[in-house]
């Protein structure tokens, strides 16, 4: 056991660095897909038919085709023609994950924002508000108290996603891990990789529930998840 | 209607080895830091129509759920016919009483509730037999031949295939009603039974539990806003505030010449 | 000679078969039964956190929520190196199957709860027992929002299968992936592999919003 520990002493600045590139994977794809699902989540609710059409394509393409093919896509094929995109490994992770996510967290949003009861819509028109007012100030307030239970699960799964970008060649978490268990064993390496993870589930699982308190009580009422 | 003289303990004199349907013996019940019930005693005879008024939060609710067993008191005793209910004292100790003898005392009751509750996956017929069935061990022949009588009670007697999501509320209630009565219980709870009904429907439903009191002799502990429904049923009428009864007496007494001012102010308000 | 072209079909009719089997043989087997054992699983630590007594409760609780909020890809690789005994397929299924039966532990505890409570009230007003309370009014009500949910994880299932790449599994990605690398040839296996993906998960997922839809009452 103690020469398990002292190769992980030895891996330290390799962990740490693995640790540093899943958590950049984590939040670079949570703040893409937060910007994705909210832009995404409104168009889909447009009167326009195209618009709204051209969200729901987006919104069904990414949400069927698997994380796996959309990161092997930006990975192998957009450097070829008729693209010619050849993105840093990390930045390909970060957009498929952003993509992948924000598609799933565009139908949250978009679901939230419809479950605000009518009879808020119909007050903003009896006051007279813009459209804009209306959103801003009355109805996504009470539509982020409702997703963010919804995003907590998305934001957890996309951290358990950053897992499986070592295979385009990223030295994240999983990466550090996979050479650790050379050197050690097994159990000790995958062990203290899992409780890793579990960790850092666990902070991004407070970080929501203090959200979603905070959102609630703005709008003086009880949290879902308290 | 038999007459007693009143005490404002809700205790009541009675004759001689009589035993009492219901007994509250010092209830408390609590929830959290609330305290709604606080060394309750009160008594209810056999045959009795006993309607509970007074504003929310008073503890009227409370008493019909610890009646059905849907709450437990912290402290105190209910007897249901002198037998208790779910906790019996041992050796000067409040010991709970085993889930087996809870159920034989509870079989004797029936409850209807303010949102009906019928099963939404039976059909009407189905929810009034299923407990003669499968607890009281009526034979599936005699407990349809029952729930047909009940419906032609209720006013429902070609809507015995139906589902409960396609009747009315006022229809719902009568089911509900009916599938209450088919266990044939000695004492009959109604929590605010037509309260979530609309105002034209409530008049099927009192109906339907007026000729229940006029043509059974079944004990029964009403919580209503219904103030005329309270007068044509009962023989006593108790107002509840804080857990404590304010004021008890007949329906005549109590709604028109009511002596404590709680009593009045309450009234006042709800007339 | 390296192919060029912006696309090429050719390589789609060659790459299929492989792609297809590849689906037929991991994809759909590893789905299954995952998802059978997920179902099965899940409902068991459903009913222990349920009704057991505190400290095995307690114990099944934290273990489904360790494994709930830890990567599958993690998961697979330490059964993977760990069970050395097993073929890797079987390492996949098993895995796949308990990561999930804590999504569908979830899914039935909702599907519980959503029973309103009056239910619950009316069959102790009626002296129900409580095998008759499960048995003729919750269960019958809990299915109409499990089976919705259950079916969605399915889905899901289906398409994190590629993962099975980190432990050597050719699934139907795996063998886009391998075609890709032997002909230098990425775009058409790619697409083919998300059209297949589309294909199958899409109408799946309609068919089970319409589902929701009819169990309503």
């Amino acid at each position: 056991m103690s020469n398990y520990l002292e190769a992980f002493g030895r891996a330290l600045p390799q962990f740490l660095d693995g640790l540093l590139i899943t958590v950049e994977l984590t939040i670079g794809g949570a703040l893409l897909a937060f910007l994705i699902a909210i832009v995404l989540g409104l168009v889909a609710r447009f009167q326009n038919i195209l618009l709204r059409g051209a969200a729901r394509v987006i919104i069904e393409l990414f949400r069927g085709t698997s994380l796996v093919v959309q990161l092997f896509f930006f990975f192998f094929v957009l450097p070829l023609p008729p693209f010619y995109v050849e993105l840093e490994p990390i930045l390909v992770g970060v957009l498929a994950l952003g993509l992948n996510y924000g598609a799933y967290a565009a139908e949250v949003v978009r679901g939230s924002i419809n479950s605000v009861p009518a009879g808020q819509w119909e007050a903003t028109t009896a006051l007279s508000m813009t459209p804009m007012q209306r959103m801003w100030r009355v109805i996504f307030p009470q539509a982020w108290a409702l997703m963010i239970p919804s995003l907590n699960n998305l934001l957890i799964q996309l951290l358990k996603g950053t897992a499986v970008v070592y295979t385009i060649t990223i030295v994240d978490l999983t990466a550090v891990f996979n050479k650790l268990r050379v050197e050690t064993s097994v159990y000790f390496a995958y062990g203290i990789a899992l409780v890793v993870y579990f960790v850092l589930a666990y902070i991004l699982m407070l970080f929501m529930n203090g959200l979603e308190k905070r959102a609630v009580h703005k709008l003086g009422r009880q949290a879902v998840s308290a | 209607m038999p007459t007693d003289s009143f005490t404002h303990t809700g205790a009541i004199e009675l004759a001689e080895g009589e035993t009492p349907a219901i007994r509250f013996n010092h209830i408390v019940k609590r929830y959290g830091d609330h305290t709604v019930l606080d060394g309750l005693d009160f008594t209810v005879r056999r045959g009795d129509r006993v309607t509970l008024i007074g504003p929310s939060g008073s503890g009227k609710t409370t008493i019909l759920r610890l009646v059905m067993t849907l709450e437990e008191s912290q402290d105190g005793y209910i007897l249901i016919d002198d037998k208790p209910l779910t906790h019996i004292e041992k050796d000067g100790k409040r010991v709970a009483l085993k889930d087996k003898h809870r159920s034989q005392m509870r079989k004797r009751i029936g409850m209807v509730f303010q949102q009906f509750n019928l099963f939404p996956n039976m059909t009407v017929l189905e929810n009034i037999m299923e407990a003669p069935v499968h607890v009281l061990g009526i034979s599936k022949a005699d407990a349809k031949k029952r729930a047909h009588e009940l419906l032609e009670q209720v006013g429902l007697p070609d809507k015995a295939d139906a589902h409960p999501t396609s009747l009315s509320g006022g229809q719902q209630q009568r089911v509900a009603i009916a599938r209450a009565l088919a266990m044939d219980p000695e004492i009959l709870l109604l929590d605010e039974v037509t309260s979530a009904l609309d105002p034209e429907v409530v008049g099927e439903v009192l109906g339907i539990l007026r000729k229940i009191a006029e043509t059974t002799d079944v004990t029964m502990l009403i919580v209503t806003h219904e103030m005329q429904f309270a007068r044509d049923v009962s023989n006593r009428v108790l107002m509840f505030d804080g857990g404590r009864i304010v004021e008890e007496g007949a329906p005549a007494d109590i709604f028109d010449n009511p002596q404590e001012q709680r009593t009045r102010d309450f009234l006042s308000a709800v007339a | 000679m390296i192919d060029t072209s912006l696309w090429n079909w050719d390589h789609v009719w060659s790459a299929l078969p492989e792609m297809l089997t590849a689906f037929v043989k991991v994809t759909l087997v590893v789905t299954i039964v995952g998802s059978a054992i997920a179902i099965v699983l899940g409902l068991v630590i459903a009913l222990v956190r349920r009704s057991a007594p505190q400290p095995i409760s307690g114990v099944v609780t934290f273990l489904m929520n360790f494994i709930r909020m830890t990567p599958l890809v993690v998961q697979l690789l330490f059964m993977y190196y760990a069970l050395t005994s097993w073929s890797p397929l079987m390492v996949g299924i098993v895995v796949f199957g308990v990561h999930y039966s804590t999504f569908m532990a979830e899914v039935y505890r909702a599907g519980i709860d959503s029973v309103p409570r009056g239910q619950w009230e009316a069959t102790t007003a009626l002296s129900m027992s409580p095998g008759r309370t499960w048995i003729a009014v919750i269960i019958p009500q809990a299915v109409r929002a499990t089976v919705p949910a259950l079916g969605n994880y399915v889905i899901s299932m289906f398409k994190e299968t590629p993962f099975l790449v980190a432990v050597s599994v050719i699934d139907m990605v795996g063998a886009a992936r391998a075609y890709g690398g032997d002909h230098f040839r990425f775009t058409e296996v790619f697409i083919v592999a998300g059209v297949l993906f589309l294909l199958a998960s899409y109408p799946t997922s309609l068919l089970i919003n319409r589902l929701e839809k009819r169990l309503a009452y």
